[in-house]
């Protein structure tokens, strides 16, 4: 057989095809439904958080941080219980990450505090001694991109029914309703920060990176 | 079967595909260099903004080697390889010399607009499928081209069997194309709200779905990029270099649909642990130990094959690079399958160790088959000689002293840092914090970044020794049977 399917390249490829295909539906597909449900008490991300996650990715903070607690004894002494499936239902994409070259981060707004993120994205040396991250400065001069975060959240409403404006759930509402919301999320937020050139863009109406940043990891519970 | 020498081969492409192999080799590999001297000396990290941090830098590392480096490499040796085993000049075909030319400008601008876009930080996160939409159909095109060109090139051919390089080069074009598409589904969120960026995407899976899909996809695309074109070179260049026959027909077969059929499952050994179904990691585990048995059966091939003839390990270089990619194959192939058996994954996950095994792969074998199967192509494609066979053997010497400090540094990275996370004392507390993890690697980063160093200055000995043959090397008048000629 083998040697027919050398002379005829249309049905070695067919061949080729099917069996490299098979794997990933048997391993993938079965699950899906399953693995995609929301435990009890996950909420989806508000628009600002969502902003916040948007500069986690454009900045590659997976790269260095995982998001995911794994099952052992030393890693839920370290950061917190162990990672459930459930927890998950919301992320688009998935930010586990591959290598830990920082701590994980997916309970990091149990222990961390507004006030230390923002003196740790300025100058991270400066509270950790040794560490190796970059600093994060021009977070604070950067003003948030709203629109496409509210772009985001609008998206997963629409197509993949994140239940939005649902009892118990974040509000979204219309890019007016939104913006406020965000607004009055990011004043809390900015209210427990020193900066004075982010103090002084809030007053504007101006939102900068560093307040979304923070929102988001103030998230991660 | 014609003999060669009636057929003149036309290599335009396989020579532009080359050059693309050496500048995007030395792009990618210099920001490798790049952010791994950031780890050790992480001010480097702050020198252009937001521009030169770890983070942006990184994935243009990733894909650059891979997708710049080695699927240009991929595509050089197609040109040049698919002509001569199907016995057919691209000059036969103005339709396919078309497309293959229109295939290498797309590539390009596609090369071009990842770099911007990555260093910009418009990126979805997913490791090695960085790209936002409007480049993934971008990437699509330049693959059907190449399809296109492939079965073009088969569709016309004279030799009917194909030959096992062929093989590979198909299921290249086939496993990538399932891969990509599906992993890389997504919603493109402007025109959903009519508002934002237009570039601007969510994934259509989430959570634990979305890691399922991305690992099926992250670790077979190490499969059908650093491993089966890979595999393609070797069948080809290894007997042609030698003047050896393949030593065993049958075992080939066995690899390769082996290989096939065993890969696609090993992708959860990525998700040890987390929150995928326990029996999709079990699976992951299982066939990533199975799948030894196919990779060893191609690298036996290879090493079998210079039965009785490795007195060419003194006399030829290029023979060097070949059976040192085989051995590196060996390496990998069984170090992954080590690191993915649970126990050993819950210390490896998360370390030094990984990064450390992908490059044994990529640095040991992806990059040394490449770079002497260029070498071996040089002679026939530009007529001449290749320029020193002095700087070939520096730069072997080179690049394997870089290897090897890279991955003994690696190694002993990870394995340090995964025993200090889960060292406690006698009361069962932890004994160190995060940050005594990090400082204790830095000269293990120091060393793999001057590893790193050494290979790099070694492809710039490449370039250069290519640069020469191609403009300044003794002309030779008959195409060389064998052992490439060299200076």
């Amino acid at each position: 057989m083998f040697h027919w399917l050398e002379k005829n390249p249309f049905f070695f490829a067919v061949g080729v095809f099917l069996v490299i295909a098979y794997a990933g539906i048997v391993t993938i597909v079965p699950d899906f439904m399953e693995s995609a449900r929301p435990l009890k008490g996950t909420k989806p991300y508000t628009a600002l958080q969502i902003a916040g996650r948007q500069i986690y990715i454009a900045n590659g903070c997976n790269t260095c941080h995982s998001q995911l607690i794994r099952p052992f004894k030393s890693e839920t002494d370290r950061y917190g219980k162990y990672s459930l499936s459930g927890e998950y239902a919301y992320d688009r994409p998935f930010l586990w990450g591959s290598r830990r070259i920082g701590p994980d981060l997916h309970r990091v707004g149990n222990y961390r505090t507004t006030d230390w993120n923002e003196n740790h994205m300025l100058d991270p040396e400066a509270v950790v001694p040794g560490s190796v991250m970059p600093k994060y400065g021009f977070m604070f001069k950067k003003s948030i991109d709203f629109k496409t975060a509210y772009a985001e959240a609008y998206t997963v409403k629409k197509v993949f029914n994140v239940p939005y404006d649902k009892p118990g759930m974040p509000k979204l509402g219309s890019y007016e309703q939104a913006k406020k919301a965000a607004f009055t999320q990011a004043g809390k937020i900015v209210a427990d920060m020193r900066n004075q050139g982010v103090k002084d863009a809030y007053k504007k109406g101006d939102i900068k990176e560093i307040v979304a940043i923070i929102a988001y990891l103030n998230s991660l519970k | 079967m014609q003999s060669s020498s009636a057929i003149n081969y036309d290599y335009t492409v396989a020579k532009y595909f080359t050059v693309a192999t050496i500048v995007l080799g030395i792009v990618g590999m210099t920001v490798g260099v790049i952010i791994a001297f950031q780890l050790a000396f992480p001010e480097l990290n702050n020198l252009f903004g937001e521009y030169g941090t770890f983070g942006r830098l990184r994935p243009i590392h990733t894909d650059g080697v891979a997708f710049g480096f080695t699927v240009s490499g991929v595509m050089a040796t197609w040109y040049y390889v698919g002509q001569r085993v199907l016995k057919v000049s691209m000059a036969e075909s103005k339709f396919l010399m078309f497309i293959g030319k229109l295939q290498f400008w797309l590539y390009v601008v596609l090369v071009a607009s990842v770099v911007v876009s990555l260093l910009l930080g418009i990126t979805t996160s997913k490791e090695y499928a960085e790209f936002e939409w409007p480049i993934d159909i971008l990437v699509v095109i330049v693959w059907v081209l190449w399809g296109v060109s492939i079965f073009g090139l088969i569709g016309i051919r004279r030799e009917k069997v194909l030959y096992i390089s062929v093989w590979y080069y198909i299921a290249t074009f086939l496993g990538v194309a399932m891969l990509y598409v599906f992993n890389n589904m997504e919603v493109p969120t402007y025109f959903v709200s009519g508002m934002g960026d237009w570039y601007h995407s969510v994934s259509m899976y989430a959570g634990s779905n979305d890691a399922m899909v991305q690992w099926w996809y992250g670790h077979n695309a190490v499969a059908f990029v650093f491993t089966v074109p890979i595999i393609a070179m070797i069948y080809y260049f290894l007997p042609k270099e030698s003047g050896q026959p393949i030593f065993s027909y049958k075992l080939s077969l066995l690899s390769f649909w082996g290989l096939m059929f065993v890969y696609l499952w090993a992708g959860g050994h990525h998700l040890l642990y987390s929150t995928v179904p326990d029996w999709v990691q079990t699976m992951g585990s299982i066939f990533s130990i199975i799948l030894i048995l196919p990779s060893w059966g191609s690298a036996i091939n290879m090493l079998l094959t210079m039965k009785g003839e490795w007195g060419q390990l003194r006399e030829n270089p290029l023979i060097k690079f070949y059976v040192l990619a085989s051995t590196f194959y060996m390496l990998s192939t069984l170090e992954g399958p080590i690191q993915a058996i649970k126990s050993v994954n819950a210390l490896a996950h998360f370390t030094d160790w990984i990064p450390g095994h992908v490059h044994d792969g990529t640095l040991g074998w992806v990059g040394f088959m490449i770079i002497g199967a260029i070498f071996h192509m040089a002679p026939r494609m530009f007529k001449r000689e290749i320029f020193s066979k002095k700087l070939i053997e520096t730069q072997f010497w080179l690049q394997t002293t870089g290897i090897v400090m890279y991955f003994t540094s690696m190694w002993i990275a990870g394995i340090t840092q995964g025993m200090m996370w889960r060292a406690t004392d006698q009361y069962g507390n932890l004994s160190y914090s995060f940050i005594d993890t990090v400082e204790v690697l830095h000269p293990y980063w120091t060393l793999r970044a001057v590893g790193g160093l050494f290979y790099l200055i070694g492809v710039f000995m490449w370039a250069y020794n290519m640069y020469k043959t191609a403009t300044s090397s003794k002309a030779i008048e008959k195409e060389p049977q064998y052992a490439s000629p060299m200076a």
